[in-house]
């Protein structure tokens, strides 16, 4: 199977997201404290404290400009990378506090992946894709680099799709599937989170439903934390949900209780349309 | 919020606002018959009836619409679910009406039945939950709500104190058995109207707070 049409029907083993899934005994994997985020003199986070319970699906949701992809940006310190940054409070993944001047970010990003809006794999096949992250740490090893990449193309529903062509140019493939590759590129560095901003804003509606029974499938393993425009994908595949306004956090909570009974009048307003 | 999901919705409020005035005309229409002994009701009031059945029909039809294409959540959400159920309680109170003129036309074909004196002030009890739980998702008021399910209990005593009553003469005076069993489903279906009634209150408090009271018990 090469084609994307041909790739639709969904394998018996896809689940899809726990619905069920109850995530208050779960640990924190992200524990934000308190978090101010500048551009220059401009404050557009304000105060956020957030838990992100591990192994579950958190989105973000909010009008433009409303600081989650900011904050997304945050959590693996991506927002370094823009001068005139600067940022105050805590964050603390796996007991470790990554706003700290001394973390490497390098190893950060390397537990913390992240998924781009747009899919962007590298000029070069397949394989060497999913490859280039363990080559940069250090792996060299064939056989070794052969299993991760089959590993990784299978968790991202991709393998069945590209094991004929690994070889062959990413570039060729359909945007789903360059975006799956993406996460496959991503789960290859072996994250425990990984960062998700709008990951099936660019794709049809086919591709949208694999992305989003892959998150179904990745979230019984890693810790995942997803920014979308589109409330009804933040519904069907979050656990909890996150709504931001203003820069500031506004209401937390389980998804099923957000989208049926927020308690804040301003969630309410923003996922009936009523603003934003 | 698209300016079409705004028609569609108060569309929606409209069309079950007329089948809420069509369903308590019709069940106070047939209890007034009961009562003053009408003769020839229970046909016009299934004709009736079919109009409500096929108001349901449309009610749920734009129910399932609403949520194909607007995918509504939240307030909007718990409006459109509750505006569904409160549709199928108001279509068994309209069955219920033919029910009891059914019934009404059983006990005078049997000749006479000593009513007895209390299935008017259940029947007006019954019939003033249904009111104000009307009212209650009108006004979107979850205290008129919860103040209709606490009085279920009341109209639950006399439904099993009149037939308590109907026993006691069908016991006296055998001869009457056929009789007294259809007034004993004339009080059932009165009891009933009140339990839709509490069911529709229940679903109010749904839609105003978002909290769900069914099978729970609720303290005065």
């Amino acid at each position: 199977m090469t084609d994307e049409k041909s790739a639709l029907s969904v394998p018996p083993s896809v689940q899809g997201v726990d619905r069920n899934l109850d995530t208050s005994s779960h640990s924190a994997a992200i524990d934000v404290r308190n978090l101010n985020f500048y551009y220059g003199d401009l404050q557009v986070l304000f105060d956020v404290s957030l838990k992100v319970p591990e192994r579950s699906v958190t989105a973000l949701i909010g009008p433009s400009g409303c600081g989650k992809s900011t904050f997304l940006r945050t959590l693996n310190r991506m927002n370094d990378l823009i001068d005139g940054t600067r940022c105050t409070g805590e964050c603390f993944v796996e007991s470790q506090n990554i706003m700290d001047p001394d973390v490497d970010v390098v190893l950060l990003r390397k537990h913390v992946g992240m998924v781009f809006q747009k899919s962007t794999p590298f000029p070069k096949s397949i394989f060497d894709n999913v490859a280039y992250g363990p080559r940069v740490a250090g792996e060299r090893n064939r056989a070794v680099l052969a299993d991760l990449v089959e590993s990784c193309l299978r968790k991202a529903a991709l393998w069945d799709e590209v094991s004929d062509r690994l070889h062959t140019s990413a570039m060729a493939l359909s945007g789903g599937q360059q975006q799956r590759l993406c996460i496959a590129r991503t789960l290859a560095t072996q994250p425990k989170i990984i960062l998700m901003d709008e990951p099936a804003s660019a794709l049809d509606p086919a591709s949208t439903d694999r992305i989003e029974n892959l998150i179904g499938e990745l979230c019984a393993s890693y810790t995942i934390v997803i920014v979308t425009h589109n409330m009804q994908q933040a519904s069907r595949v979050s656990h909890q949900t996150a709504f931001f306004f203003k820069g500031r956090l506004v209401e937390v909570g389980p998804t099923m209780k957000i989208f049926t009974s927020p308690g804040e009048k301003r969630t309410e307003d923003y996922i009936t349309g009523r603003f934003g | 919020m698209t300016i079409h999901f705004v028609r569609e919705m108060d569309a929606l409020h409209r069309s079950i606002l007329s089948m809420c005035s069509a369903v308590e005309e019709l069940i106070h229409d047939s209890v007034d018959g009961f009562r003053a002994g009408r003769e020839g009701l229970s046909a016009e009031l299934a004709a009736r009836d079919e109009e409500i059945d096929a108001l349901d029909n449309r009610i749920s039809e734009d129910c399932l619409k609403i949520l194909a294409l607007y995918h509504p959540v939240a307030n909007d959400l718990r409006r459109v679910a509750v505006v569904m159920r409160i549709g199928a309680e108001l279509e068994r109170v309209a069955d219920l009406a033919v029910n009891i003129a059914e019934r009404s036309a059983g006990i005078i074909s049997c000749g006479s039945f000593p009513l007895p004196e209390r299935l008017a002030q259940m029947s007006r009890e019954a019939l003033s939950m249904l009111h104000d739980s009307i009212d209650s998702y009108v006004e979107q008021n979850a205290e008129l709500a919860r103040d209709v399910c606490l009085r279920d209990e009341q109209v639950d005593a006399l439904n099993s104190e009149l037939i308590q009553e109907v026993v006691s003469v069908v016991k006296q005076e055998p001869k009457l058995i056929e009789a007294g069993l259809h007034l004993f489903s004339v009080i059932r279906h009165v009891e009933r109207v009140a339990d839709h009634a509490t069911n529709i209150a229940e679903d109010v408090v749904y839609m105003v707070e978002g909290a769900v009271i069914r099978h729970q018990q609720i303290s005065g």
